[in-house]
């Protein structure tokens, strides 16, 4: 069947018969950071249309529907402005950290794709502790905000960057605690091997109810993390005007723009990974025949459907509800998230001992 | 309270007033000095109950400027106007924004519109018009901006 | 405003909100003490937008004066010129046909409602939801559809004239005005879904930005703000005006004080214009929509002084006439003015993001509150 693990088996093959080791394996870092920048823009571009298109929907118009059909280049047109703008860097600003902080939200971002298994056997890097390696890794995004909200030496963005920094440390918590629930159930931190383990059935409908807990509080969570409405504080432009980024123009401002959209897209990845069975088609336990059915659809069209519905429900949110204030923020996390997650992890752990789940 | 109620009441509080009828409401003239220990009674005696300032303004007449203060009681529901006349070379009337908070903002406007200064004001400083505004005030009579023409 | 930033103590951060900021809705500067989130002090400066319209009226005739007074409060631009328009007619006392009186209140409800869908919206977006901006328009542009095919305009109608109407009601007028209550009955209930029943919504307004009776007297806030405190002031009840007295129709009273009651008047405030309208729309008298005046309209001596309900509070007009053609003075006491200068009483000890939400129930139209 068809499937994009033999395009890249492929490649492998026929690079490694071309060349010694050592230069198929530079190649396939080149291609690889190649295809990634690709994913990156291309990911950008969707996402952005997407979120026009359906806030348009949300709010009875249209949304973009001049360039091109239905105003699907509304995006690329939008990037060729903004490549084309002029990059301030204001006066007052610290010159040399302004211009180092979106670079850092973007490299953050990129570093971010590694462990995504994308279909199935089509991992850039199949990493033992991936699942490990995103929270870590996905925490360094504060420092990128709070470097441009310090540096623009502007009072909404130094308080823009003090609210994203005290919301992002707290969610990190129960972001944390409700994916160590489904390490607990399958006791791999490899993405793979979580992949693999929803064989029979996603993790869902297989870890009863802490696995729901958990994959709400995450979602939460996660629009927390990536300061999406209701929880857009650092931006919240009727009280900040634009927060850390007020200060921004051009591609700088871009970059963040895009990191925050990559951002949303990575999280979501990694909530249907945990929690939806990642590629992993719709199984139902021992039903062959419809399993075998399900195995017709191919996995990367599984793991985007996945993906992109759980963007849709982050971007629902946005649409639709009012912002929270930055103490209400802070209280539902230490407050009800928190604590609800921890329990809901010595549950799930009593869960596994026991052996009760699927 | 009808108006002559209020007349008869007003004239106990202070004798010196005068009165005009021929408006919809009752008018009083005070004179500035009288003005600030009047309008607390106004406002705290239990039958007038003049707890709502409802406008407050100044009137240009060229001779002289005359403070208006729209009064009504939220509780009585009646109304009177009172008015007082301001020397036009030395406008000069006590504040009432202790009595009524709204007075606070609306003496502010008068200040700089009219340039009546008034005293014990907790923060009379410019509010329209923009910072280091000297000169005329704007809505007096006299005052005549040859670049922004008011005046048609 | 160099020697309010001298007199902070240490660790107080000063912003500046305005006059270019996304929540202000206009271009109105404030002032800001923070101590990290929360609001210390809020300080006003106006004159942005300041056009000084009462100096501008001295120089106009009674017939002109009209036009200018739709540009304050634009989103009540008839009640506006409604004012205008009974001081005129007190002075000259002279009485208006029942058809324009009962078409002169219903274009009134139609522009409160209008204002009130404009101000859901708005307000909303203060507290970062779109949406309902956008449902809010909706219902407002049929208001806006009416108007024009009535008065030729949209926003600054200058239809009520001192002694009646400018020209009668277009022949569709009746049956728009009936498909808007259908239209705007059939869409209420996305209001409550939306926003009123919001959890996050309920606990960003509810124990907000309490203003008690006393101070809301005191600070002369008026309108749906004030009746949020459980102040008794809806003119229309108190003292009616062009047949209020005949209809039925309750004042709206909240007692909690804080930014939900606030928000609870003004939304339930439409369904009695609702009721108003639904009243009189069948009801309109036949007869003159204006009453013959002379070309040139002369005020005898004395003062006027009229009070009407806008959208946004009480508005009063108050010329003072010296006999001839134009006024001698005019003051217009403007209700955003007044509502305004209560704002520091309520923000103090509460944080950033609930002054916008206090800005937003408060309705601050900026041309209304500058002049």
């Amino acid at each position: 069947m068809w499937s994009l693990s033999s395009i890249s088996n492929a490649i492998h093959t026929w690079l490694n018969e071309t060349f010694n080791p050592t230069w198929a394996m530079i190649f396939e870092m080149v291609i690889v950071g190649v295809c990634v920048i690709g994913l990156f823009a291309v990911l950008g571009l969707v996402l952005v249309i997407m979120e026009r298109k359906v806030a348009a929907w949300i709010q009875i118009r249209l949304g973009p529907n001049r360039v091109g059909p239905k105003g699907m280049f509304q995006s690329m047109a939008d990037t060729v402005k903004l490549l084309v703008k002029e990059g301030m860097t204001p006066n007052g600003v610290d010159k040399f950290l302004f211009n180092l902080a979106p670079l850092i939200a973007m490299i953050v971002a990129m570093l971010l794709m590694a462990p995504i298994a994308f279909a199935k056997d089509f991992v850039m890097w199949d990493l033992n502790i991936g699942v490990l390696y995103v929270t870590a890794v996905s925490s360094i995004t504060v420092i990128g905000i709070l470097m441009a909200g310090w540096a623009s030496n502007n009072k909404y963005s130094l308080m823009g960057a003090m609210r994203s920094g005290a919301q992002i440390v707290s969610y990190e918590l129960s972001a944390g605690l409700s994916i160590l629930t489904i390490i607990v159930f399958t006791g791999s931190l490899n993405i793979s091997d979580i992949v693999l383990s929803q064989a029979n059935g996603w993790w869902i409908f297989k870890g009863h109810f802490p696995a729901i807990v958990s994959f709400v509080i995450f979602i939460i969570a996660v629009t927390a993390e990536t300061n999406r409405a209701p929880f857009d504080l650092a931006e919240a432009e009727s009280e900040l005007t634009a927060g850390f980024h007020t200060e921004y123009s051009g591609m700088k401002f871009a970059l963040f723009f895009l990191a925050e959209y990559i951002n949303v897209f990575i999280v979501c990845a990694i909530g249907a990974t945990l929690f939806l069975g990642g590629w992993m088609p719709f199984h139902i336990g021992n039903w062959e025949a419809f399993n075998h059915i399900m195995d017709y659809i191919p996995s990367g069209l599984w793991f985007f459907g996945k993906t992109f519905f759980l963007i849709f429900l982050i971007m629902w949110f946005r649409w639709t509800f009012p912002r929270l204030r930055i103490d209400q923020l802070l209280n539902l996390e230490w407050k009800y998230l928190l604590p609800i997650s921890m329990f809901n992890l010595l549950l799930a752990t009593a869960l596994a001992i026991l052996g009760w789940h699927f | 309270m009808g108006n002559e109620e209020i007349k008869t009441k007003i004239t106990e509080l202070l004798a010196a007033s005068a009165f005009d009828e021929s408006g919809e409401w009752l008018n009083i003239t005070v004179s500035s000095q009288d003005w600030f220990s009047f309008a607390s009674q106004l406002r705290n005696d239990e039958t007038l109950y003049f707890d709502h300032l409802f406008c407050l303004t100044c009137i240009d007449f060229k001779t002289n400027l005359t403070m208006v203060y729209h009064l009504s009681s939220t509780k009585f529901r009646h109304n009177i106007v009172v008015k007082s006349v301001l020397d036009i070379t030395k406008p000069e009337i006590e504040t009432v924004s202790s009595i009524w908070q709204t007075a606070n903002f609306h003496e502010r406007e008068v200040y700089e519109m009219f340039g009546v200064n008034f005293l014990n004001h907790p923060d009379l400083r410019l509010l329209i018009l923009p910072d280091g505004w000297e000169g005329k005030n704007p809505m007096r009579k006299d005052f005549e901006d040859p670049i922004n023409m008011i005046k048609l | 405003m160099v020697e309010e930033i001298g007199n902070t103590t240490e660790g107080d951060l000063i912003i500046n909100v305005g006059p270019q900021h996304p929540a202000t809705h206009g271009v109105l500067h404030l002032i800001i003490t923070l101590n990290g989130e929360t609001i210390k002090k809020v300080e006003p400066h106006l004159g942005f937008i300041h056009r000084s319209i009462e100096k501008m009226c001295e120089s106009l005739s009674y017939r002109q004066f009209i036009y200018v007074t739709s540009r304050m409060d634009y989103l009540s631009s008839h009640i506006n010129n409604h004012a205008c328009a009974l001081t005129v007619e007190k002075g000259l006392q002279i009485e208006v046909p029942d058809r324009a009186k009962v078409i002169r209140i219903l274009m009134d409800e139609l522009t409160r409602i209008a204002s009130h869908e404009l101000w859901w919206g708005a307000m909303a977006m203060d507290l970062g939801a779109f949406t309902p901006f956008f449902h809010a328009f909706r219902e407002r542009e049929s208001i806006n559809d009416i108007m024009e095919e009535t008065c030729g305009a949209r926003l600054t109608m200058n239809y009520i004239v001192p002694g009646g109407l400018m020209q009668d009601i277009h022949p569709n007028f009746q049956k728009r005005v009936k498909d808007f209550l259908s239209l705007y009955k059939s869409k209420i209930h996305e209001y409550d879904e939306l926003i009123t029943g919001n959890i996050i919504f309920q606990n960003r307004m509810k124990g907000v930005g309490y203003l008690s009776p006393e101070d809301a007297i005191s600070f002369g806030v008026t309108g749906p703000a004030a009746r949020g405190s459980g102040v008794s002031c809806d003119i229309r009840k108190l003292y009616p005006y062009d047949g209020y007295e005949n209809l039925q129709f309750d004042e709206i009273l909240e007692t909690a004080g804080d930014s939900f009651a606030r928000y609870m008047v003004r939304i339930r405030e439409m369904q009695q214009s609702v009721r108003i309208i639904e009243q009189l729309i069948d009801n309109i008298p036949e007869g003159d929509f204006q009453t013959k005046t002379k070309a040139v309209l002369k005020l005898p001596k004395g003062e006027f002084y009229t009070r009407v309900e806008t959208a946004r509070g009480e508005f009063g007009v108050y010329i003072v006439s010296e006999g001839g053609t134009t006024p001698y003075r005019i003051k217009f006491r403007s209700p955003g003015f007044s509502n305004l200068s209560a704002l520091d009483k309520m923000a103090r000890g509460e944080k950033l993001g609930d002054l916008v939400a206090m800005m937003g129930t408060l309705d601050l139209v900026i041309p209304d509150i500058d002049r």
